[in-house]
This record gives C-alpha cells, structure tokens and sequence, in this order.
C-alpha cells in the first residue's frame, strides 16, 4: 500500500515561503467539501518556517525549519477526537472532517506540534491537509512541493517498508520521536536547526602583523575521544557542527606544525559558540581576541 | 469609415489584412474615421473580432476549471478559473513536448535545470492581490474637489472620496486636459508612472500610457535609474556599456563559471532576494551547483544576507558605504604582492600607474593599507589579507549587486559610484574576461537562443514611441503602427519632482544610455517655450515608498499651482490618496495581453539570460474587471474618445487585437500557431545547439579580438579604432583614470577621474549627526515584494513573518537590528519601534538579529502602504516607508544618482499614542 510522505532538507531552505504562499493561495476563498473548508485570509500558517540563528559576528549561520501538519500514524489528534472526526486515510493522510469538527476548538490543542489553527469564523480546527484533493484527482504532488524552487521540499508516495528504508539510508529524521506520533513528515540536515556548533578563527602574526592562519589542525575532544577534526579555511576559520547543547565539556586543540597549538575548554549549553580569534605561536597560550 | 477608393476597402475587408497597408492607408489618409469616435472605434474592433470570437483560449481541466496562463514580476504561472472566479494560481512545469532543456558539461558531470518555471514569492500572491478589500472597485472623487469652484488642494491626503460615475470621471479628466492646454498651454500636464506596474507588452506604461500621453502632449517625468545609480554614474567611465546603464553584460558566463570558476565573491549581492531581477527563482539552481562543486563563496555585506544564509561561506560584515575602502585595500595587497594580471594590465588598460601610486600613498600620502581601511570598514586587516591572496590566486568570480553584473545595494549609498567603479577596476586587475575570471553569480547568462526575436517591456510595445523606448530598434518596424510623439520637450527629473511643484524650479541629469557623455550636460525644468505644471496624471502611487525623503511629497501634493491631480490606479494605497479624482484600473488578470518572462528589452538587455527557458506567455483575460473597474487600456481610450482621438490611439483595435499584432510582429509565427499559442498559452524557444553557444563574455577583449557578443553596443561611431574592436572608452581600453570624466567634468570633487575614497556624507565621519542619530540604516529592494506590487493590498505576502508582523491587528513592516542595539533600547522581538530622524518617522515591528553588525539596521524600501498618524510624537507613518526617512541628496554633485544606503536614524520603542489618522477614506 503505498502512502504519502514529505522529506524536507533544512539546508535546501531558503525561507522563499513559495510553500506557504501555494497552500494559501489553494486554501483561502475555496472550499474543499469532505477535505476543507476555507482558510481565513490572514493568521493561518498551514505551513509555517520557523527560523534559529546560531553563532555570533562574523561565524552566523541561519536556517529555516518547514513545519505542518505531520499526518502522523499515531496521530493525537485522532485520538483526542474520540469518534470519526478526525480520520486517517489508508494513504496516511490525516483528515479533519470539516464538517464533524464543527465547534471542536479543543482538537487545536490535541496537536503537540501546533500544527492545527482556529477558524474563529467558521469555528473550525483546520491544518495542512498535504493538498490531498489535488492528489485525489490525479495532481503528482502537494502545491508546496510543486512551488520550491530549491527541491527543498519534497514528497514521496511510497509503502512504508520503502520509506523506512530511505529515512535510514539518508538519515531522515522525524520532529521529537520522542512523543512516539510517527510522523509521515521528514527532515533532512535537521542539525542545522536542532543541533549546535562550536567554530574559531585561527590567526598567526607574521612579519609583525597577524595573519589568518589557513591549513591549521582542529581538534574536538569530548573527555578522551577526539570526535571531529578539521583544517582551518583561508580565513583562519574551523567549525564543528551537528553538537548537542546538552551541557557537554568539550575542548578545542588547535595546531599548526609550525605555529604551535592552543586549546580552549567549551561548555555547550544552549547554544552555538563562537571563539573569536585564537591566536598560535609565541608562548603556546591561547589568546582569545575580540569578536572579530 | 471613408475609404479613398475600393482597392483599399478591400484590403481593410479581408480576413487577414496586412497591418502595414493599414497603417500606410491610415497614415496617407486614404481611410479616415469620422463622425461618432466611439462608434468608430467599436465598428472596427467588432470586425476585428470576427478573427479572433470563435478561437479557444487555455485548457479545460477536468475538475471543471480553465487553465490560463499570465507572467507577473514574479514570473509566469497558470490560472485556473471556474464559474468566473480565480481558484489558484500555479507555477507551470514544462511539458515533454515543449523544447528541451540546455545541458553544461562541468567537471565530469552534466548540469541540466529542472523543467519547470520556478517563481518568486509575489507571484503566488497574485489572487490574493486581485481579490483584496484595497481594489478600486469605481471612479471616486474627492468630496471636497469641485471643478467648477473650490478645489481645496490642501486637503489631499486628508479629505474623503465618493463614488462617480466613469462619465463624470471622465468628462472631469477629459474636460482638465483640454483645460490645461487652453489656459496653461502645452506642459502644464505632467505624467508621472510608477515603474513596476503589471507585466505586459500592451497594458506596460512604456506602451499604451506612452501611447496616450503622446497624443495629448504632456511634460515627461524622467526616471534615474534608481537600481543601476553606481554604474551609470560611475563604473561606465571605466569601460563604457553606457546602452546597458553601465552594467556589465552576461553570455557565456554560465557555462564558464561552472567549468572554470573557483571562488565567487558576493559583494553587496543578494540574488536570492532580488531573484537577479524578475528571475524567479531560476538562478538559486545554478548557485547550488557551484556549492555542489565545491566553488568557495564570500559574503560582503552589512548583513547575513538570504543568499549568504542558503549558500554558506565567510561572512565579511562591512558597514554601509565604505565599501570602497576594502576595494583599495585589496587592491593594495595585489600591488604590494604583485598578485595582479600584470600582462593584462599592461596591455588592456591605461592609467594604471597613477591608480598604483594612489593605492600606495605615492600621490596622497597615504598607504590604502589593510589597517588603513579597518577604521572606515570594521573589516579586520588580517581578513582584508586573506581575501586579497585567495582573490588573487583563485579564478575568482566577481558578483556585485544581486544579478552579479550590478544594480541594487552598495551602488545605492553614498559612494555608490566609487563601489561600482572600484568593482571595474578590480576586474581589470584580474584579467576581466580570462577563463573563470567574471562579474556573476550563475544568474546568468545561460546558453538560450537570444536571436529569436520577441519584444521585451522597454521596446515601446503599442506606444509608437521611437525617443524614450527601444522601438525604433525593431518593434516599429515588425509591427507596423502609427508612430506617436510627445511634442512637449520639458521634463521633470523623477527625484525633484516635489521641488518643481513648491519651488517652480528643479534641475537634473539625463539617464540616457545612448552614450557615456549625455549625463554630463543637465536639464532644466520649466522650460522655455512650455508651462509649468498645473495638472498631474499619477499612474500608480509607489513614491511614499520609493523616493528618498518621500515626505516631500506630500508639500507638493497640496501645493495651490497643482490644480488637479488624476490617480489611476488599481489599489487604494500611496498616494492614490492624494487624487482629486481616482480611475480604478483592473489587474492583468482582468485584462488581454502578452509577454515574455523577464524580458525587459533595452533596460537589461537579454535579461532573460537568468532564465533556464525562455518563456513567451499569452496573458489571458482570465476574468472579467472586478467592480467597475476598467484596463488601462479602455481608460486611456476613453478619454481620449472624449478628445476625438479614440480611432488614432486605438488604431481600431482592442487588447487581444494588439496581442496578436505583437504576437505577429516576432518570430514566434514560425514557431507556434496563434491559434495553439492561445490555447495553450506560452511557447518555450529552444536552447542554442551545444556547438554554437557564446563565448564567455569580455573574452573577446581579454584576448584582443573582435568583440563576439551579440549585442548592440558599442554603437558604431563610439569604437575608439576599428568597428567591433575594443571598449565604449576614449582609449578604447579599460581605463583605471577615467577619460570621460576627466575631459567632461574633471574638477568635481566629488567625483574625480581618478576613483579616490571619499567617506560618505551621511555616515560615521558626520560626527554631529551621529550623536543624534547614531544607527545606519540600510535599506534594499525588497525580497517578498516587487518595490511595491505584492506588498499591502491585503495581499498573503503580508504573512510572512520576514516581511511584516502583525501587531495588534496592524501589519508593520519589520527592522532588522543587533541583540546589543535592541537591549540598549529596552526592544524586544517583534516590539513596534519608532525609526525616526529629522526627516521623518516611521513605525515598524523589531526584528532582533544577529544578521547584523551593532550599529547598522536593515530593512527593505518601499511599503506600498503609506497611513499617516498624528501622534503625541508628531507624524508617524504606520505604513512603514523607509524612504520617509532617506536623504535626496544625490550621490556626487553634477548627478542625480539617488542614495537612500546612506541614512542615519535613531530608534525607540514606540510608546506614543496615535490622536488620529490622517489619511484619507473611502465614504462610498
């Protein structure tokens, strides 16, 4: 039985919101009998970007996170409404029964993700329903998929043993496994938005004046274990990425045979750090310069 | 009808009669209309409608939709329609049957673009600007204008509208034109457009409201060329393309910086903001290759930038207008490190030796050292170093401005011109034209078929315009019809119009890309022999948003010597507010017309270069005018229907009638059949053979041939030797001293031949306005909008949390700032912030990022919106128009280059209280 799924690569979106824009321009002034009722002009985000910037001046990264309705397997949603009003279809999509749900402003809160909006107008709890009517009548994808210009976002129509196996293969990830929903919607390069990083810039002073100091070895360590390793660009700059901000005590090495080495003791809380300028040679010890 | 004799009624009468005979039998008056104007002109759209009634126009689907097809800003879409109402609006994937797509072999892996026409944000907006509560559904009056007594100019922007008629507008409109001329004479009307209407070859204001204004005569509000200002002004001195507003051209470049390119440097450039200009997102492909490859990406620029954001690489943070000042540091490294092309400068280039010992501090004493530029800049010196020895030994593309070849940001301050210049001369130190060695961004050009012939937006389209359009280049000789000319010489330079309403007077400087040298010479306003003006058509109403120091419109609005002010407009928004009368114009969904995606004709000449296929779209009227109103067409008709000049403007046709003459007029009748070509709705022209693509642009002149590129420019006398040989310049050369300035305005201190650093006027060296206004603001084109189309108007672009946040029911426009700036404020996210200087003051929603540098904050010019509230803080625009805020000073004097990049404000959190607001209402 194949069933519908959306893969979408954190590092592939650009915040264009051509996905948001389609579902709305689908949505507002139509309705969809036994799928939608209208969307309210303004206020819904069906599909919503949320955006996390790490880092600080100039080591910044910025990514953007689609998120919506995850037509979960084990939907709570489906599970709050008790009776038909919520319905999974035999191709995973979830259903809100626009008519059933008449009233039901509690199943907005059902949803953990808050993925589903209040039609205060109709009085209707409305989500993202992966433009299943267009699908129905032979459409090959969901507006949003067909209005990315990066390939960000992309959907896939296949049995679930397929799709395990593809989630595994590239390394897909679902939004917080963890409350068990089984969500049909995935991620790729989900670090950029959940994970941390901690990155330097290496400089050296030559002929009296400093440097950046390419081609420099960085070391991460995480007690004993080496866990990444990586050379300094032109600029001087290293950048270890996809760390958890769990409260872990790392220590950045930093060498260069003919420069020396440094090292520097970070603890990642909370969020992406960057070191600043490190500087090597001279009496061995790490210079923590300004944020430039 | 009167026909001359039977033989040519004939020719009229048959089913396809060729258009040049009419226009020859219309022009010799052997065919003249007379009686009834309108009668006229209807009896012979009626028979052109026996051509074309019967034929089908988009595909029915089976959900019982119709598919259309149109082309925005934003690029082209499908339509579908049902029970007369737009449902959706999608991009269109191209179809196994349309031609196929171009392939660019590259390091062992062939590049092939996705087949579909990607689009911008705005395009998908579309239905939602079309169905908006902001639409002027029916011709409105001031309530306090009265024609035949009291005007009352000094409640425009305050008083309320009602409802008229379309004769009462018109007889209003019509009877002032013929008012104006008889009491003022000609010139005392003014036509002033805003630039970014509606795509379209026929509804363009380059086309049917050129078309109009010929044919009553009126005083031409002449643009500068506000996204170009840097180049035009500055860099064409360097190496001419005066007929590409001094930007650098694009064939070949694609395929070479795919190949050959190792590291792009964008500097003050944001693609995936500007989408290059109306390239939907056709480039972002392209740039991902090169991620793909592993081509290195810098990023200069004050912010974090979306196409910095998407694409990674080094961030350099530089602060707003000292751009040039790391262009010569860089440069000084290459020269201290002898890591220029010495060959090429040796033999492509003169004056270098004095642009060296400038760079060295021989001539001025001081050294543009890597530590020199830190104080201007921020940029650390070691960074300067680094990027000047990776510049130097890498092939190193060059991007500057959001296209790669120029317009937009850094070209758009204070030292706009000493960028775009310094931009030319690093080039030129590289070795401009060698494999891998370019302006670009893999925006363009790709390897399309530029010879087939169809027209852009700025070839004149039905408006028989041969000065102020490119029409006389093809346009007016494939389509033949009947030439029109405006016979009032007087113009008004766009950026100075509010100073020739309450001053009298105003000069400015022609944009005019015919030559280097017509910059030089100004023109005054008024002029002898014409009136100042009286009376002003608005086409639009952008300005609020658009101009720098906008607020001083408003003086010139209610100033007593304009008697009367027309706004046709679709939208009630800018200064539609300020009309004594409003003709509510339709969409171009409402309305027939045709065009070609991206393809602005001589502005950007080939533009469509970005593009992966070149699209022609039919523009189907998708729907019939919402409410009462009408095409800009039918508007321009019938006025001058009332003025007896319906049968001459109209030629007896209609819009479809038009469409189809532009349709004839190109090549594409060998391609596609107008009958399929409606149907259908767009034709996709096929990519050049793989064997016969262009070579990479300037390479012919890297390599001292004969320049291969096929465009028209230099013109033939303007070769400083042989036809075909060398650059638009003196020496026929790159000159790092430039000649043109030198010969025609070389005691101008503010911009000498020679490119030196001059600090910005309105930046950090302006130490008494720093401590009162201690923030740079910076302000680009927009990313979710199109300058104005797309944003207000009710549209969905307004959701996007990046472009406006709704606070308590209003949707402010956003302002970017540092953690730091905000704390020191007591700002918190989306806080609605007051930005104000003496210029003015604006409310926006606060965006607390660490995008940005401390000190500089980001937002986007032009809000459609303009809502003026009289506050205990004095007068605040809620809208959000940025440009309230910039300064008109020109870039360098003996110029109109605008500026708005160099601007100092202050900002606060906004707790005034709003007493009222000023703006006008619609009472009916």
């Amino acid at each position: 039985m194949k069933k519908w799924n959306l893969v979408i690569d954190v590092a592939l979106c650009e915040n264009c919101n051509n996905c948001a824009l389609a579902t709305k321009d689908e949505h507002i002034g139509n309705d969809f009998p036994g799928y939608a009722a209208p969307q309210p002009r303004h206020g819904h985000h069906w599909i919503e970007i949320k955006r996390r910037i790490r880092g600080s001046d100039p080591m910044v990264d910025v990514a953007y996170l689609p998120t919506t309705c995850n037509h979960c397997d084990a939907a709570p949603c489906i599970v709050a409404a008790r009776d038909e009003t919520i319905r999974k279809r035999s191709d995973g999509i979830v259903i809100i029964d626009p008519l059933k749900a008449k009233g039901r402003r509690d199943l907005v809160h059902s949803c953990p993700y808050g993925a589903i909006w209040w039609n205060e107008e109709l009085q209707l709890p409305q989500k993202w329903i992966f433009e299943v009517h267009l699908l129905d009548q032979g459409w090959r994808q969901p507006r949003g998929v067909q209005a990315c210009p990066t390939g960000a976002m992309r959907s896939f129509h296949l049995d679930d043993e397929a799709m395990q196996a593809m989630a595994l293969r590239e390394g897909l990830e679902t939004l917080h496994p963890e409350w068990r929903t089984k969500p049909r919607v995935y991620y790729r390069n989900l670090h950029r938005y959940a994970k941390c990083f901690i990155g330097g810039s290496v400089t050296v002073v030559r002929e009296g004046v400093p440097d950046c100091l390419a081609g420099a070895k960085a070391v991460l360590r995480a007690g004993d274990k080496p866990i990444a390793e990586a050379a300094t660009d032109v600029f001087g700059d290293f950048k270890f990425d996809a760390l958890a901000a769990d409260g872990t005590s790392y220590l950045v090495e930093v060498s260069h045979p003919e420069f020396g080495a440094a090292q520097q003791a970070v603890e990642l809380r909370d969020q992406s750090i960057y070191l600043g300028e490190i500087r090597l040679g001279g009496n061995r010890e790490l210079f923590l310069g300004g944020m430039k | 009808m009167v026909f001359k004799d039977l033989p040519t009624a004939l020719r009229f009468m048959s089913p396809n009669p060729d258009q040049g005979e009419i226009v020859l039998a219309a022009k010799t008056f052997r065919v003249v209309v007379e009686g009834d104007d309108a009668l006229g002109v209807w009896f012979m759209q009626l028979m052109n409608m026996i051509a074309s009634a019967n034929l089908e126009c988009g595909t029915a689907m089976q959900d019982g939709t119709r598919r259309y097809t149109t082309v925005a800003n934003g690029g082209p879409l499908y339509v579908f329609v049902k029970g007369g109402r737009i449902v959706r609006t999608t991009p269109i994937d191209l179809e196994p049957s349309d031609a196929p797509s171009w392939t660019i072999r590259a390091h062992g892996r062939h590049f092939t673009p996705q087949r579909r026409a990607t689009v911008s944000p705005h395009a998908l907006a579309l239905k939602s600007m079309v169905y908006s509560d902001k639409r002027l559904l029916h011709p409105m009056k001031r309530v306090d204008f009265d024609p035949n007594g009291e005007r009352n100019p000094q409640n425009r922007g305050i008083s309320g509208y009602v409802r008229i008629t379309w004769d009462e507008a018109l007889d209003i409109v019509a009877g002032e034109i013929k008012r104006q001329k008889a009491v003022h004479g000609p010139g005392a009307m003014a036509i002033y457009q805003s630039s970014h209407h509606q795509w379209g070859n026929v509804g363009y204001y380059l086309s049917a409201m050129q078309r109009f204004g010929n044919l009553v005569g009126f005083t031409r509000v002449h643009p500068n060329p506000d996204s170009w200002e840097g180049w035009y002004w500055g860099a064409q001195h360097h190496y001419g393309n005066s007929m590409r507003v001094g930007l650098p051209g694009g064939y070949g470049l694609v395929e070479d910086c795919l190949k050959e390119c190792e590291m792009i440097v964008f500097w003050s450039s944001d693609p995936e903001t500007t989408s290059g200009v109306y390239g939907g997102g056709e480039g972002t492909q392209r740039r991902l290759w090169a991620k793909e490859l592993g081509i290195e990406f810098v990023h200069i620029d004050p912010h974090l930038n979306p196409t910095a954001q998407l694409l990674g690489g080094r961030w350099i943070p530089i602060r707003p207008g000292t751009d040039p000042a790391l262009a010569a540091a860089i440069m000084y490294v290459w020269c201290t490190e002898e890591s220029y092309d010495k060959e090429y400068v040796a033999s492509r280039s003169t004056g270098f030796e004095q642009w060296r010992d400038y760079l060295l501090g021989v001539s001025d004493g001081v050294a543009k050292t890597p530590e020199w530029q830190e104080a201007e800049t921020g940029v650390p010196p070691r960074v300067v170093r680094a990027l000047a020895r990776s510049w130097a030994g890498k092939k190193t593309y060059l991007s500057a401005g959001g296209p790669g070849f120029g317009v937009g940001g850094a070209c758009r301050g204070a030292s706009g011109a000493q960028w775009a210049r310094s931009m030319i001369l690093m080039m030129a130190m590289q070795g401009w034209g060698k494999p891998g060695i370019n302006f670009g961004n893999l925006q363009g050009f790709t390897p399309l078929d530029y010879s087939f012939y169809f027209p852009g937006y700025a070839d004149g389209g039905i408006s028989g315009e041969l000065q102020w359009t490119a029409s006389a280049v093809n346009n007016y000789v494939r389509m033949p019809h009947v030439l029109t000319m405006n016979p009032v010489k007087q113009m008004i330079p766009r950026q100075r119009f509010p100073e020739a309403i309450i001053e009298g007077k105003c000069e400015g400087y022609l944009w005019d890309g015919t030559s280097v040298e017509s910059q030089f010479a100004p023109f005054r306003y008024p002029m002898p022999g014409f009136s100042p003006v009286h009376m002003l058509y608005r086409y639009g109403g952008s300005s609020f948003g658009t101009i720098a120091n906008s607020g001083r419109f408003i003086e010139a609005y209610r100033h007593p010597s304009l008697e009367f002010v027309v706004n046709q407009s679709i939208w009630f928004e800018g200064e539609a507010q300020f009309a004594d009368v409003i003709l509510p114009a339709c969409t171009s969904l409402e309305r027939w017309d045709i065009g070609e995606w991206a393809n602005c004709g001589g502005y950007v000449f080939d533009a469509q270069g970005q593009l992966n296929h070149r699209m022609i779209l039919m523009q189907h009227k998708c729907i019939e005018p919402l409410g009462e109103s009408k095409s800009d067409y039918q508007i321009f008709l019938e006025i001058l229907q009332r003025l007896g000049l319906g049968a001459l403007y109209s030629e007896g046709c209609g819009e479809l009638d038009w469409c189809r003459r532009q349709f004839d007029s190109s090549d594409l009748p060998r391609a596609i059949s107008w009958k399929k070509f409606l149907k259908k709705g767009y034709y996709v022209v096929p990519p050049l053979p793989e064997g016969e693509r262009h070579s990479p642009y300037m390479r012919w002149f890297a390599e001292d041939r004969n320049k291969d590129a096929p465009e028209p420019l230099p013109m033939p006398s303007q070769y400083a030797e042989k036809f075909g040989k060398g650059l638009q310049t003196p020496s026929g050369k790159l000159e790092f001293v430039s000649n043109t300035i030198a010969r025609n305005d070389p005691d101008n201190p503010e911009r000498p031949p020679l490119n030196r650093y001059i600090p910005s006027w309105e930046g950090l060296a302006n130490k008494e306005l720093v401590a009162r206004y201690p923030l740079q603001m910076v302000s680009t084109h927009p990313r979710f909008s199109f300058h104005t189309y797309g944003d207000g108007k009710d549209s969905i672009i307004n959701d996007i949390a990046d472009h406006r946040v709704r606070v308590d029911g209003h949707d402010y426009w956003v302002m970017r700032l540092n953690p730091a700036d905000a704390a020191a404020r007591g700002i918190g996210q989306d806080d609605v912030i007051r930005v104000f200087n003496d210029r003015g003051a604006i409310l926006c929603a606060a965006d607390i990022v660490p995008t940005l540098r401390v000190g500089i904050v980001k937002t986007y010019e032009s809000s459609a919106e303009f809502d003026l509230l009289k506050t205990d803080k004095g007068f605040v625009d809620r809208g959000g128009c940025a440009n309230l805020l910039t300064n008109s000073r020109p870039q360098v004097a003996g110029t109109d280059a605008s500026a708005p990049n160099a601007c100092l404000v202050q900002i606060e959190r906004w707790q005034g209280r709003a007493a009222e607001r000023v703006g006008a209402h619609v009472h009916a």
